[in-house]
């Protein structure tokens, strides 16, 4: 799965890509209304309203002219200058601004990536102004309320043209060897990260993908923000699963997680598993895995190379939310699985081996062939088949039974064939095992049906017994009822009764 | 009780808790859903001492289990001996509240709201609150989020300092680290301050509020619009001004559009809440704003209120307010450049028509019906049609009836048969509206061409149409205008309309009555029987079912039996197995029947269909024959 859709350095145009979204390509509707559908596919935030009249801007010397002394002067003019916003819906409003603003940004972005000793002290609160004013806004209400991250072309800010520029600029301003961590911190505080954050639910890939970039290097510079980072980026997550399940950059903060985790110093701190077990695990369930799966995947495998003590916590907390009804997302999770016990140690497999297993026998029996055919993969990988025979004894009955019927019973021939293969490995690892569970097999079938037929016993006469019960209690009530005096009748106790024998009835 | 107690050695609670614990999750589920039969298996004691500390010690399930157990609980009090016992129920039920997934936690909590109820007073300090009190300073989110849910359920029946904790705690929870919990705290804030005592509101409450909504965190502001709402009501009018309306102006001009969105959503509650007099001077301008939001969804959401804002208010310069403030900024929304935003304002633009009276709404109004009905999105002009009774009251439909008309076949013809179906829903409502010779003179061949609609619901829902327009316009127009015409396509090269033939005489024979059913439509069925296609073969079988209780004894013995008899033969088994279902549907009928004279057959049979009388009733009323 492709990691990265947009790197920076080649954003795709916003004006090349377009095609009609799906939902108006069923409309069936005349040209008209899909021109106008096109011109709506980007959108601006909801900030205009909120500015004071428009200022005229008037072009200012080049920096590279400017004599050393009016250097600082000058580029804080220009920082001031960026401060103004454009309307990029109207395509043609105050096209002259928008090209002063964008010349001067694009000199901001050269000066401070190829001239050193032009981040002095005064400039700092300037320019994270400047980039505040630009980027922080409320993201506006998605075109698409059902928009779906893969089918659907998603919605691209129109102001690109200068917030580019801008992060492109604040990319700079981080990496520029002049760059002083303590100077910033004063400015890059952590109301300034939680918003920072809060843009990663941006639409617009190319914009995720610098805040993405940004990101890190604030998590790598400042090092008094990285804590904070950490638990917002968890409160993000913990609100995309419980509350909302929409939010775009899940995939981009867990590209960044995963290098966070590859940091991590030894032993894990608990507030570092209690992450993994309560956030990354859980957020297996979102409908749109299969967006962020692949960044998901590799911060779990990081874990468990991190510390091994953590597989466990891992395989369970999968198996507990191990897919139920989406086929897609199970191939998934038997994706993750395999790449866990690619690097799983002998005796953390051990522990996990027998829920896994019934797992892995039951995704065997799957009518779904793909689903069947990704667990049985399982025996071509050769570590995973050493596993395997090493406790071929606790393994094989937890399969045995499954690999049997299902040989006879897929409609899929390759399922078939995949299962007599992995039949005849098991023959070869364990020939006595293997001829005592098949001689058993029938047995064992019976036992099973037998088993079935008392549960059934036990809950008709369990049943029948509260059927019995129920009308005790309704007699009983009734002769209270007779015994008592109508006025005490509305006593509490007795309605309770009545109440209660309500609820059994259900 | 203690009789029934006798049987609890029955069940060994190890095979009862085998049954909890079985390895299939489906299994385990069922066994949970029948959670109340296990505790009634073991008598309230049992239930008690084992079966509920089982319940608490294995929280440990899959959420599907974990849900179904915590509702179970919430209906348990019996089960465990009645109210004196209700709080044995407590600690599965806190367990469950702490759990990560939102389902499991609400449903727990729910539970536990139901069951704090059957609590005594002292039960309630004793056990409930401490567990309240537990979850709100618990470790991670979830307790603390769920605590939210809880303090108004024991706040009215505690003792003051108990109620001074219970404050104490919300507060901290309003403040707390986790926007999860802050904004839990901030959709309970309104129910909370429904139980506290005035004094309090003002002291505690408005604090809260005034925090939450300048939270950093849009979430959690836009829950603090909708508590709002009940505070505003719970305050006496002088206090709003000073308590109240800093924060909603500053709601209302807020830089996230979702908060701007939840005022207009809420803005009729809002406009209740707060009285005229603040209506009149904040909320008129600010409902302005609103309404030319630079976002779409708010204007949507505002230009849906419009219609109640208006009527709401205050009756002695309403007009003047709608006309002065409210009017232009709808005149704007009419050629808004949004299409959500135009068809919620056609939703509800009608109904200022009644609110401004017929003068002002033929100057100021008609203009803007006319220009929604000729908007290009189709939406906008099905709701400005659906809504045009409230018009029809004040100005009369002639108004409109001229560019009603265009508007109408546009819709007709539209490429998109969802819209092609909600005019054809519509046409009953106007056909009411524009009356018997308009419609002849306009709509009918409309009504008719839908007949020969290549989408088969657009069919069906024109049948339909039919039958709901000789309802109304009576079996005479029936026989003059549309029976010829379905009749005739009963001899098109097309077997689909062929076959729409026979759908309408099964939906207008009713309402057409014996004589033109058994005159003009029998005939018609009966030829078609001889059908090359099958499918119209066994149709007629099914329509000659259908009509046969319409038709009188005579007609069904001569003239249906015969070609029933014939079509049970058929080369089709299709075919066959219809014309068998219709005989044996017959013969059930005249074994009931056949010793009353034809009438009365037919009258109670109609009335059957239309589902007033049961089948077991009639069956008693009419005496069988043997």
């Amino acid at each position: 799965m492709e990691t990265t859709k947009l790197p920076p350095s080649s954003p795709s145009s916003p004006t090349t890509s377009f095609s009609v979204p799906s939902a108006e390509k069923v409309d069936g509707f005349p040209r008209r209304s899909m021109r106008r559908a096109r011109q709506r596919r980007s959108h601006s935030s909801s900030q205009f309203r909120y500015q004071s009249s428009q200022v005229e801007l008037t072009p200012l010397p080049l920096l590279k002219d400017a004599p050393v002394a009016e250097l600082h002067d000058l580029f804080c003019k220009k920082l001031q200058q960026c401060c103004v916003l454009f309307d990029f819906l109207d395509c043609v409003a105050d096209l002259k601004g928008k090209e002063i603003k964008r010349a001067a940004l694009n000199e901001l972005v050269e000066s401070v990536a190829t001239s050193r000793g032009v981040l002095i002290e005064p400039l700092y609160p300037e320019a994270i102004k400047m980039i505040s004013v630009n980027i922080f806004r409320t993201l506006p209400p998605s075109e698409n309320p059902e928009f779906d991250p893969e089918e659907d072309e998603p919605t691209l800010e129109a102001s690109w043209p200068h917030l580019q520029l801008v992060y492109e600029f604040f990319l700079r301003f981080l990496e520029s060897p002049d760059f002083q961590p303590s100077m910033a911190k004063r400015y890059v505080d952590q109301k300034f990260v939680l918003q920072l954050l809060e843009l990663f639910d941006s639409e617009d890939p190319r914009e995720r993908e610098y805040l993405k970039t940004i990101l890190h290097r604030v998590y790598g510079k400042l090092l008094g923000l990285r804590a904070y980072i950490r638990k917002q980026i968890n409160n993000i997550f913990l609100r995309f699963i419980y509350e909302t399940e929409h939010f775009n950059g899940v995939a981009e903060l867990l590209e960044i997680l995963g290098s966070i985790i590859n940091g991590f110093a030894l032993p894990l701190k608990s507030e570092h598993k209690q992450f993994l077990v309560r956030v990354l695990i859980p957020l297996h369930t979102a409908k749109s895995l299969s967006i962020f799966h692949a960044q998901l995947a590799y911060c779990v495998v990081q874990f468990m190379e991190k510390d091994a003590t953590v597989t466990e916590y891992i395989i369970r907390g999968l198996l507990k939310y191990w897919p139920k009804t989406c086929t897609q997302k199970e191939v998934m999770f038997l994706g993750e699985i395999e790449e866990i016990l690619d690097v799983i140690e002998p005796s953390q497999f051990m522990r996990i081996q027998e829920p896994l297993f019934k797992q892995i026998a039951a995704c065997i029996s799957s009518p779904h062939f793909q689903v069947a055919e990704r667990a049985l993969y399982f025996w071509n990988n050769e570590y995973i088949l050493s596993l395997i025979e090493e406790n071929c004894q606790v393994i094989l009955p937890l399969v045995f039974a499954t690999l049997y019927r299902v040989s006879k019973e897929h409609w899929n021939q390759t399922i078939v064939s995949l299962i007599y293969n992995v039949l005849k490995t098991f023959m070869e690892m364990n020939s006595k095992l293997f001829d005592d569970l098949t001689a058993s097999y029938k047995v064992e079938k019976q036992k099973e049906l037998k088993r079935e037929r008392e549960r059934a016993e036990l809950w008709r006469g369990l049943e029948e017994y509260q059927e019995r019960r129920m009308q005790m209690l309704t007699e009983a009530a009734r002769n209270q009822r007779n015994l008592q005096d109508p006025k005490t009748i509305a006593e509490p106790t007795n309605r309770h009764i009545d109440a209660g024998a309500g609820t059994f009835l259900l | 009780m203690a009789g029934a107690d006798g049987d609890d050695s029955l069940y060994p609670i190890a095979v009862l808790i085998d049954e909890l614990r079985n390895e299939d999750v489906q299994l385990r589920l069922n066994s949970i859903k029948k959670l109340s039969t296990i505790a009634l298996a073991l008598g309230v004691e049992r239930t008690r001492t084992e079966l509920l500390p089982f319940l608490t010690d294995t929280i440990y399930d899959e959420d599907e289990v974990l849900l179904a157990l915590a509702e179970q609980l919430g209906n348990f009090t019996m089960l465990v001996g009645g109210p004196e016992y209700v709080h044995c129920l407590l600690p599965p039920l806190e367990s469950l509240a702490t759990v990560e997934e939102t389902v499991v936690r609400d449903k727990a909590v729910e539970s536990l709201r139901k069951i704090s109820q059957e609590h005594s007073p002292v039960d309630l300090e004793v056990h409930f609150e401490p567990l309240v009190k537990r979850l709100a300073s618990g470790d991670w989110f979830t307790s603390r989020t769920s605590a939210c849910g809880l303090f108004s359920v024991c706040y009215p029946r505690v003792s003051s300092t108990v109620k001074a904790e219970i404050r104490q705690h919300f507060r901290t929870l309003c403040s707390d680290d986790t926007p999860m919990v802050r904004r839990a705290a901030a959709s309970k804030l309104g129910e909370f301050a429904k139980v506290l005592e005035l004094e309090y509101v003002k002291s505690d409450i408005i604090s809260l509020f005034t925090a939450l909504a300048s939270d950093e965190q849009d979430s959690v502001r836009l829950l603090a619009v909708e508590a709002c709402v009940s505070i505003a009501t719970l305050l006496p009018q002088e206090d709003l001004e000073t308590l109240v309306m800093p924060t909603l102006r500053q709601a209302a001009e807020d830089k996230s559009w979702r908060v701007r969105y939840m005022v207009a959503d809420k803005f009729s509650e809002l406009q209740k809440a707060v009285g005229p007099e603040i209506t009149k001077n904040d909320l008129v301008p600010a409902f302005q704003n609103l309404l030319k939001d630079c976002e779409a969804e708010v204007r949507a959401a505002a230009a849906n209120k419009v219609k109640e804002f208006c009527e709401n208010l205050p009756e002695d310069n309403r007009e003047q307010i709608i006309m002065t403030h409210i009017l232009p900024c709808v005149k704007e929304l009419v050629s808004d450049t949004n299409q959500h935003v135009k068809s919620a304002l056609a939703s509800v633009i009608m109904g200022l028509s009644t609110i401004l009276g017929k003068d002002n709404t033929i100057e100021h109004l008609l203009p803007l019906f006319l220009a929604q009905l000729k908007d290009e999105c189709p939406e906008v002009r099905l709701n400005i049609i659906s809504n045009l009774d409230c018009v029809n009251e004040v100005i009369g439909i002639r108004q409109l009836s001229q560019s009603l008309l265009p508007a109408i076949v546009e819709l007709a013809e539209d490429a998109k048969w969802r819209v092609r179906l909600a005019i054809i829903e519509y046409m009953p409502l106007l056909a009411g509206q524009l009356g018997v010779e308009f419609f002849d003179e306009k709509l009918n061949t409309l009504c008719m061409a839908w007949l020969i609609d290549h989408v088969y619901a657009i069919r069906e829902a024109a049948t339909c149409n039919l039958m709901k327009l000789v309802e109304k316009f009576g079996a005479e127009w029936a026989q003059n205008t549309i029976v010829p015409k379905v009749l005739g396509m009963a001899n098109d090269p097309n077997y689909l309309h062929r076959m729409t033939t026979l759908f309408c005489i099964n939906a207008l024979s009713k309402a057409c009555g014996q004589e033109i059913t058994t005159k003009q439509m029998l005939p018609v069925v009966l030829k078609m029987s001889n059908d090359q296609v099958a499918n119209v073969r066994f149709n007629v079988a099914k329509s000659l079912q259908k009509i046969g209780p319409i038709l009188d004894s005579n007609a069904l013995q001569t003239e249906v039996k015969p070609v029933l008899e014939k079509l049970a033969s058929d080369t089709d088994m299709d075919v066959k197995y219809f014309a068998q279902e219709a005989i044996s549907g017959f013969k059930e009928m005249m074994s009931c029947v056949i010793p009353h004279p034809p009438d009365c057959c037919a009258l109670s049979w109609s009335v059957m269909e239309r589902g007033q009388i049961s089948c077991k009733l009639l069956l008693i009323t009419v005496p069988h024959p043997n």
